[in-house]
This record gives structure tokens, C-alpha cells and sequence, in this order.
């Protein structure tokens, strides 16, 4: 297959995915048929992709340009790979945990589900993709769109009001103040595209740019930082797979990814470095995963209780961003891969112990964990990755958004990632630690209560063991994280 | 030939008007309008396409020299403007066939679409035309054929919202006229090319200036720009379907066009930037998309809501002129193409769901998304226009009203076109709520999906405005070339 062809089709199958399952809509076997169908392919060409961008093929397509200098256009690079190498891989496991849970949960309305699934994956692929800023905003843009039926799908008044103040934020961020730096980009330069080193140097005032990249870091909602973050608690009320897979990798992903690609792309790292531009937004990120982490801790509602540690972890992404420094970068590239395999654990356990034991809050879960041990070892393996322990995946991230801090002598910012990690502790690990030692309420064990369906085991089994083998295998994600910091 | 288009473009709809008049009943008069609409679409796009290549096109009306004849004189400005009219009437009448059935008495639909031909007539009329005196005639054309029109909607509330619209219509007419006539016994020509070489030589009179004001008012009427737009809701909401797709589409467009032409090719550029025009235009930009946003939320019928929605848009190219720069009024002849696009669509697709169930309040439209499924995607799609979402054509008139506005630093309009946006998010999530969200009523149960005759022209529509998000050559290339025409440079 070209280059070109593989691009195309690689943005092109999840939409064609959609129609089949519209199309497969009264029998719900081969609609659902399609949907692993198409996953799979994704899953084998992001890696093909992968495989042979880091043999040194590039990949790039110009669909067309509608304004001078604004073309929608796709370009692979580094970080994009990486994120549509996650993307592409959660979506096959998601998929499989998504068949168990819609179908054991009686869900409503499957195929508008796995339609708009399959939409929002096309809508990531565009994003990971983009060649420039106009591109990426579309994308982005569809995704908001894309994910709102899925996070209003129960229909009831509380989803709806979900689903409102979802669409609220993340348009009312992007149209406000994102879609606002790019044109103020686009005044400046005559260009949005991502070009290695920044494009704005020598463009702009550096005592503006600390407030152009403000507009970003707010304008992009998705990376949830305070005080927008609001949105991702309120998605919660969407079922559980499209908060494993939506609201813990691809949609915050993108938010998180955009902002890298904007740091890296557009400021260019030497350019923040030597003007400080981030020297005061950098607090933003530090408090969000401080109070997140704090309010956190609060919750008892398990999945509210894993939504605000994605707030907390995002801006850890969003913290190694603004350090700018190489090692920083690294680190938060990294932190997109690993906190993706872990969260997304987290989720499939809090997922199935809905469907098995019908169970929302923390302070129910006493002494589950004998009649559910997969479940919760697998809980126990994603948050202990979360925290940053080896041996797994999580702790490379955190190493390197370590080192990052060190390195740029942000010792204040290093104390925060240290307290962070033990919040990160204290609100994850009882969970696990309640479910295996504790005594049930009732002061008898459950035996009316087993493991969930064996497609939403099948997927925790596969999340949890890649956050081990993340931990000895980090290289391919760590050979992206390292080109897109600008070094090999 | 292509000298003579620019005549066959008007004289055409109104030969073939009263001959519509006296047709038989049955669909006979509609075919005939269907056939001449086509061949004004055409012509307006031989002439666009003419004037491209060629330039100038100049027409001696009777083979009177100008100034002392009326002199058709073509650029891209009216080309592109005479197109978006021509275009929407040909892509409206295979849509009228059954709404009109079913909304107007049998007997009146042949005097319905005579006087549909006849405001097709005048609105061309304006474009084609050199000639200041001319443009009021046919300004009132457009305007008695569009007064009766309005009155044969269904609800009695369309006699006084017709009846509004003359008295309101008539008074901007007048207020024109009584410019014209200022400017005329200062200058003794009525020819706008004149009249350009003229006004400034006697442009520090006070009767020029006068006339200047008259003008402007008159033409900010027909234009419904705030806070002159009172007579706009109710024409719109009480207005057959069809009338109300039409007249969305292309009057404001043409009295925009208008106040395009009297702004930059007749007045010297002085009377706009020295006499606080130009911040008046932004101050009533500015107040008719935050005003008017805000009103569309609170609407409970539909066709009133996009009403006031069409005020707010009318604000958005208002703006762009206030900026009185070649970013400024390339986007304000952006909008006007592609707002005729959106709202078109959208007029479009609530008239298929008012041929469904006779009605468009919000509260009868309760989850009739499911069961019109075309329609409804129709008036996603056209919502998303209006927003601006990236990828659709609301998107290029945003990017560019951004940009005039950035270029000149102006921070306010760009903080209100983005709110205006939010806003925009706000009621047109209203409408996608009802439709999609909320339970099905009682009498909703039964309805099904829109007929094809209906659906075609509406997606038409819905696929122009992603084409024109996506291939901006016709829309920017044109605009951009018309502003250039008009002698607007950026300050």
C-alpha cells in the first residue's frame, strides 16, 4: 500500500465503519461484526503505519486549500504516530468491552452508539493527523460533536444535562479562545501549518506571546484544565465505554496532544525556553493537579472519582508541555501513551463492576474483590501504573517529567509531582484495598455476585498486562516521544 | 449575446409574469416560473462567468447614451449578486410545487407565482442596473410584489405583518427617494458612474449630506439592520414557506448590495470614514448580533427564532462594512453568499416539517428528528453553517470578519463575532434539542418524512453550504476581486 493510500485509509475506514453499522442495524450481530471488523484493520494499520514511519516513510496528503494558507492537510509526525498508535490499539480492546457491556446493560439506542463511536475514532485519527492548525481544529471540532450523543445517550434529564454542559465548554472554549489563536497565528504569520521549530518566532512580540499561548491553553477545552474542566465529570454520565475510551484517551488525549503540537509545532521549544513564555501559566497546570487530585479524594462515585484524576494526570501533560524542555516533552509525550493503558483499565474495572454488581460508589465496594479478582487485580495493576510504580508503564513518564522539572531547575514544580503521586495513593489505592481485605457490610461474602461477561475481561486482561509490558518495552513510544521533542 | 443578458435577466421574469397571471390553474404556471427562474439562473451565471473573464459589461437601455439613458452596468459585484438571487429562486420553485399547494388557495396560485416572478424581477432588477432612480423602481417592485406575497400566509397574523412591512417598506422607500432627489439637484445626474465623478466636487454640501443620511436610512430599512429591523420576524414567521425561503435568501442580500454600491461606488469614501458612519455601522453590527442572538433564544416559534437569527447575520455584514477595508467588505460579501445558503436550507427544512404538520412552534416539534430524519439532518448541517462551524461555509465568512477585524485591532468585534458564535451555539442547540430530544407528542407519532420534491432543493442547499466551506475559489475569489472593484483599500 502507498504512503498516501495507508493515510487515507486509515482516516477514511472508521467512517466507512459508521455506515456499515447504520447499515447493519437489524441484526445486531453483524452490525457489531463490523464494528470489530473495522477496529481490527485500524488496529494492523496504525502499526504497519507505525512501523514503516519509523523506518523513515513520511506520510503526507493535501486535501485541499480553502482559504490562502489554510489547507486541510495531513502530515504524520512523531507525536501524531503515537497518538493514533494509542488510539487505534484501545479501539479493537474497547470495542470487545463495549459488545459486553451494551449487551449485558440492555443499553438503548446500540447502533447510534457504535455509529457515533466510529465517527469520534475518525474524528481522532483527523486529529493525530493534521498538518496544520486548521486541519486540527475541524477534527477537533467533529469530535465535540461526534461524542455529544454518546455522552447524552441515556437520554435522561441528567445525561442531557451532561450532554449540555459538554458541548457548552468545548465549544464555548474552542470558539472563544481557540479558534481565536489561530486566527491571531494566522494574522501574524499568513500561516496555521505545524512546521519543526515554531512558526511564530521572529513574528510576535514575546511579551504577547505569553497571552496568545494562554488562549490556547484555555481555548483548548479538552485538556481540561482548571477552571474548564468541568465538562470532563459532567461526560461521566455517558456509559462506561465511551468514558474509558473517549474521556480517559481519545478526546483528552487530543485536548492534551493539541497542546504539545501547539507547544512544539507552533511556539517551537527554544522559543518558550528563551522568552519565558510559560513561566506563569505553568502554576495553571500545577494547581489543576493538586485541586483535581484533592477533589478527587472527595468523591466517592467511582467513575467522578477517576474523572478528576484525568484532570489531575492531563495536566501533568499539560505541565511537561510548558516546561519545554526536551526531557520535559519526552515525558509528556510519554504521559499520553502510558496514563492511556492505565486510565483505560481503570475504566473497564469500574465498568464491569456496574454491570456485574451494580455498583456506582467507592464506599460500596468492601469485600468484592473475592467474588470479582480479575476485575480488581486488574484496578490494582492501573493504579498502581497511575501512581507511577514500577514495574509499570506509569513510571516512565514520570521519570522523565521528573527530570524535566530538575533540568529547567523547577524544583517547586518537582515537590508538586512527588505530593501529586501521593495524593494519587491515597484516592486509588484504597479502592483495591477495600474490595480485597475489607469485610462485605453485610458481614457475608457475595455469592450472588461473579466476574462480568468474558468480552469485558478479555479487554481488562489486555489493558492491564500492556501497562506491565509497557514498563519493560517502552521503546517504540519512547522513539516517537524523543522525535517529537526534536531529537532522535 | 452577452450584452444582451443583463436585459433578458430582467425583462424575461417580467414578460413572463403576467402571462403567468393568466395561465389555467393546475401546475402550468408553476412550470412556466420553473422554466424562467432556470434561464435567469443561467443567464446570471453566463453573466457572472462573462464578466470574470471579460470585465466590464455595459448595456444602453434603448440605445440611449448614458448619462442621459439608463445605463445596465455589470461588474463582478452585481454579477456575483445577481447570481445568489437568480440561483435561489431556481433552486426554490422545484420546492415550491408542494408547499405551495398546500399552504395557498387553488385560485390564487397563479397570481402567487406572477408575483414571486415579479419580486424575482425587481431584486435583479437592483443588481443589474446603473442607474440611482432605477434602483428605487425596482426596489419597489421587489417590495409590492414581496408585501402581497407575505399576505397570503396562512395565519391572519400575515395580513398585519404585511401590512407592517408596507408601512415600514414604504417609508424607506420614501426616505430614498428623498435622497436621491437631494443628490440629484446638487449633481443633475441620476447615472452612478456620474455620480461618482460629481459628488465629490459639491460633497461639502450640506443637501449632499443630507441626502447621504436619507439614503443610508432608507436603505438600513430595507436592509432590517438594527434597530430598523422590526418589520423582519413577523414577515418572516407569517410568510408562506416559500416566500419566506426566498425573500431570507435574497432581499436583505440585495438592499445589502445596495448600500454597497451607494457607499463605496457612488459616495466618494470620505462620507463613510469622516462622518462616524463607519462607527455606526459597527455599533449597529455589534448590537444587532448580540440583540438579536439573544432574542432568537427566547423564540418559540421556529421561523421566528431564524428571523431573528437573520438580524444577527445581517449584524455580522453590517460589521464588515463598518471596517470599511478590503478584508471588511470581502467578508461582508462572503456572508452574504453564504448566509443566503444557510438560511435558505434552513427556511427550507422548517418548511418541510410545517408541510408535515402545519406547524413549527417549538412545542410541535417535539422528536420529530427521528421521524424526519433528512429534514432534520438538514437543519444540523445548516445550524453548524450558522455557528461557523470549521468545514462549513459559516466558517469562511467568520475566518474572514475575524481577520478584517484583527487587522484593525479591533478587539470588541472580535470578542462579539465569537459570542455572537456562542449565541448561535445556544439556539440552534434550542432547536436540535427539540427535535432530537424531547419525546415525541401525541400528534407527532404518525408523521413521516418530508417528500422528495421537498427534500431535494433543501440539501441542494445543505450541500453548497459544505462545498463552500470546502472550495472558497467562487465565493472568496469573487468577493475578493467585487471588493477591489468597489475601491475599498485596507487603511
Amino acid at each position: 500500500m502507498s504512503a498516501e493510500t495507508l493515510l487515507l485509509t486509515i482516516l477514511l475506514l472508521p467512517l466507512v465503519g459508521a455506515v456499515g453499522i447504520i447499515a447493519a442495524r437489524h441484526n445486531p450481530n453483524i452490525r457489531e461484526g463490523v464494528t470489530l471488523v473495522t477496529a481490527s484493520l485500524i488496529a494492523i494499520l496504525v502499526l504497519i503505519m507505525a512501523c514503516r514511519f519509523l523506518d523513515g516513510e513520511a506520510f503526507a496528503y493535501t486535501v485541499m486549500e480553502p482559504l490562502p494558507g489554510v489547507a486541510i492537510a495531513f502530515e504524520v509526525e512523531a507525536l501524531g504516530m503515537l497518538f493514533a498508535l494509542i488510539a487505534g490499539l484501545l479501539w479493537v480492546v474497547t470495542s470487545i468491552y463495549s459488545i459486553g457491556y451494551m449487551r449485558s446493560n440492555n443499553e438503548q439506542n446500540q447502533t447510534r452508539f457504535f455509529a457515533a463511536f466510529a465517527v469520534s475514532i475518525a474524528a481522532t485519527m483527523g486529529i493525530a493527523f493534521s498538518a496544520n492548525l486548521f486541519t486540527l481544529f475541524l477534527f477537533y471540532e467533529l469530535l465535540t460533536l461526534a461524542t455529544y450523543p454518546l455522552v447524552a445517550h441515556a437520554g435522561t434529564p441528567e445525561a442531557k444535562r451532561g450532554g449540555r454542559v459538554y458541548l457548552g465548554i468545548l465549544l464555548g472554549t474552542s470558539i472563544g479562545f481557540f479558534l481565536l489563536a489561530i486566527m491571531v497565528t494566522w494574522v501574524l504569520t499568513g500561516s496555521v501549518d505545524f512546521q519543526e521549530g515554531g512558526i511564530l518566532a521572529g513574528h510576535i512580540d514575546p511579551a504577547w506571546a505569553g497571552l496568545l499561548y494562554a488562549f490556547f491553553l484555555f481555548g483548548i477545552g479538552k485538556a481540561a484544565l482548571m477552571p474548564f474542566h468541568r465538562w470532563l465529570p459532567a461526560a461521566m454520565v455517558a456509559p462506561t465505554p465511551v468514558s474509558a475510551l473517549l474521556h480517559a484517551v481519545a478526546v483528552v488525549k487530543a485536548g492534551v496532544f493539541t497542546l504539545l503540537k501547539v507547544t512544539i509545532y507552533i511556539f517551537g521549544g527554544d522559543f518558550i525556553l528563551s522568552n519565558d513564555v510559560t513561566g506563569g501559566l505553568i502554576w495553571v497546570a500545577a494547581a489543576t493537579i493538586l485541586i483535581a487530585s484533592l477533589i478527587a479524594m472527595t468523591k466517592d462515585n467511582l467513575k467522578a472519582r477517576l474523572a478528576y484524576s484525568t484532570v489531575s494526570q492531563l495536566s501533568y501533560i499539560a505541565l511537561g508541555a510548558m516546561l519545554a524542555s526536551k526531557t520535559g516533552l519526552i515525558g509528556a509525550s510519554m504521559h499520553i501513551a502510558m496514563h492511556a493503558f492505565a486510565k483505560i483499565t481503570l475504566f473497564f474495572a469500574a465498568g464491569a463492576i456496574y454491570v456485574a454488581a451494580h455498583k456506582k460508589l467507592v464506599s460500596e465496594l468492601n469485600g468484592l474483590g473475592r467474588a470479582m479478582p480479575i476485575t480488581f487485580a486488574a484496578f490494582f495493576i492501573g493504579t498502581l501504573s497511575i501512581i507511577g510504580l514500577p514495574p509499570f508503564g506509569g513510571m516512565w513518564s514520570k521519570w522523565y517529567l521528573g527530570l524535566g522539572a530538575v533540568e529547567t531547575a523547577q524544583l517547586l514544580l518537582l515537590a508538586v509531582l512527588m505530593i501529586s503521586s501521593l495524593l494519587n495513593i491515597i484516592y486509588l489505592l484504597p479502592i483495591p484495598i477495600r474490595a480485597f481485605f475489607s469485610k462485605p457490610d453485610s458481614g457475608e461474602h457475595y455469592t450472588q455476585i461473579a466476574e462480568a461477561p468474558k468480552p469485558m475481561l478479555l479487554a481488562m486482561i489486555i489493558t492491564s498486562t500492556a501497562c506491565v509490558v509497557l514498563f519493560f518495552y517502552p521503546d517504540t513510544f519512547y522513539q516517537l516521544a524523543s522525535l517529537a521533542a526534536g531529537g532522535s | 449575446m452577452e450584452n444582451n443578458i443583463s436585459l433578458l435577466l430582467v425583462a424575461v421574469p417580467l414578460i413572463a409574469a403576467p402571462v403567468v397571471a393568466v395561465l389555467p390553474r393546475g401546475r402550468l404556471p408553476w412550470a412556466v416560473t420553473l422554466v424562467v427562474t432556470f434561464l435567469c439562473a443561467l443567464f446570471a451565471s453566463m453573466q457572472l462567468y462573462g464578466v470574470l473573464s471579460g470585465g466590464l459589461i455595459s448595456y444602453e437601455l434603448g440605445g440611449w447614451a448614458p448619462p442621459w439613458g439608463i445605463e445596465y452596468r455589470i461588474d463582478a459585484v452585481n454579477a456575483f449578486v445577481a447570481l445568489i438571487v437568480a440561483g435561489i429562486a431556481a433552486v426554490t420553485l422545484p420546492y415550491a410545487l408542494l408547499s405551495v399547494e398546500q399552504e395557498i388557495p387553488e385560485e390564487q396560485i397563479p397570481l402567487f407565482y406572477s408575483a414571486m416572478l415579479l419580486c424575482l424581477t425587481g431584486l435583479l432588477g437592483i443588481t443589474q442596473t446603473g442607474d440611482i432612480f432605477n434602483v428605487f423602481v425596482f426596489l419597489e417592485i421587489s417590495s409590492l410584489s414581496s408585501y402581497a406575497l407575505i399576505s397570503l400566509g396562512r395565519k391572519r397574523q400575515a395580513l398585519t405583518s404585511a401590512y407592517q412591512y408596507l408601512i415600514m417598506g414604504t417609508v424607506g422607500a420614501t426616505f430614498f427617494l428623498i435622497g436621491v432627489g437631494l443628490i440629484y439637484s446638487q449633481t443633475g445626474t441620476l447615472n452612478m458612474q456620474d455620480l461618482a465623478v460629481r459628488l465629490p466636487e459639491v460633497a461639502h454640501f450640506k443637501t449632499v449630506n443630507t441626502g447621504f443620511a436619507f439614503i443610508m436610512i432608507g436603505i438600513a430599512l430595507k436592509l432590517a439592520l438594527f434597530p430598523l429591523h422590526l418589520w423582519l420576524p413577523n414577515a418572516y414567521t407569517y410568510a408562506p414557506s416559500v416566500v419566506t425561503v426566498f425573500l431570507a435568501a435574497t432581499a436583505t442580500k440585495v438592499a445589502l448590495y445596495v448600500m454597497l454600491r451607494v457607499l463605496f461606488t457612488i459616495f466618494p469614501d470620505s462620507f463613510l470614514l469622516a462622518a462616524h458612519a463607519r462607527e455606526l455601522f459597527i455599533v449597529a453590527g455589534i448590537a444587532s448580533i448580540i440583540i438579536a442572538s439573544v432574542y432568537a433564544i427566547y423564540q418559540e416559534d421556529v421561523k421566528r427564532l431564524l428571523a431573528y437569527s437573520s438580524v444577527a447575520q445581517i449584524g455580522y455584514m453590517a460589521m464588515g462594512i463598518g471596517f470599511a477595508s478590503a478584508t471588511g467588505v470581502t467578508a461582508a460579501l462572503i456572508h452574504l453568499f453564504n448566509h443566503s445558503l444557510m438560511k435558505g436550507a434552513l427556511f427550507m427544512a422548517v418548511g418541510a416539517i410545517i408541510y408535515r404538520i402545519g406547524a413549527c412552534r417549538m412545542r410541535d416539534i417535539h422528536g420529530l428528528g427521528r421521524a424526519m430524519p433528512w429534514t432534520f439532518g438538514a437543519i444540523v448541517i445548516g445550524g453548524l453553517s450558522l455557528i461557523g462551524v470549521p468545514g462549513t461555509a459559516g466558517f469562511i465568512s467568520k475566518w474572514y470578519l475575524v481577520a478584517a477585524a484583527l487587522e484593525q485591532e479591533a478587539w470588541i468585534s472580535v470578542a462579539v463575532i465569537l459570542f455572537g458564535s456562542l449565541l448561535a451555539v445556544v439556539y440552534v442547540g434550542k432547536l436540535i434539542e427539540a427535535l432530537y430530544f424531547k419525546p415525541v407528542t401525541e400528534s407527532g407519532k404518525s408523521v413521516t418524512e418530508a417528500p422528495l420534491m421537498l427534500l431535494a432543493p433543501t440539501w441542494v442547499l445543505v450541500f453548497a453550504n459544505i462545498y463552500f466551506g470546502l472550495d472558497t475559489e467562487l465565493t472568496v475569489g469573487v468577493a475578493e476581486k467585487a471588493a477591489a472593484i468597489l475601491g475599498v483599500v485596507n487603511p
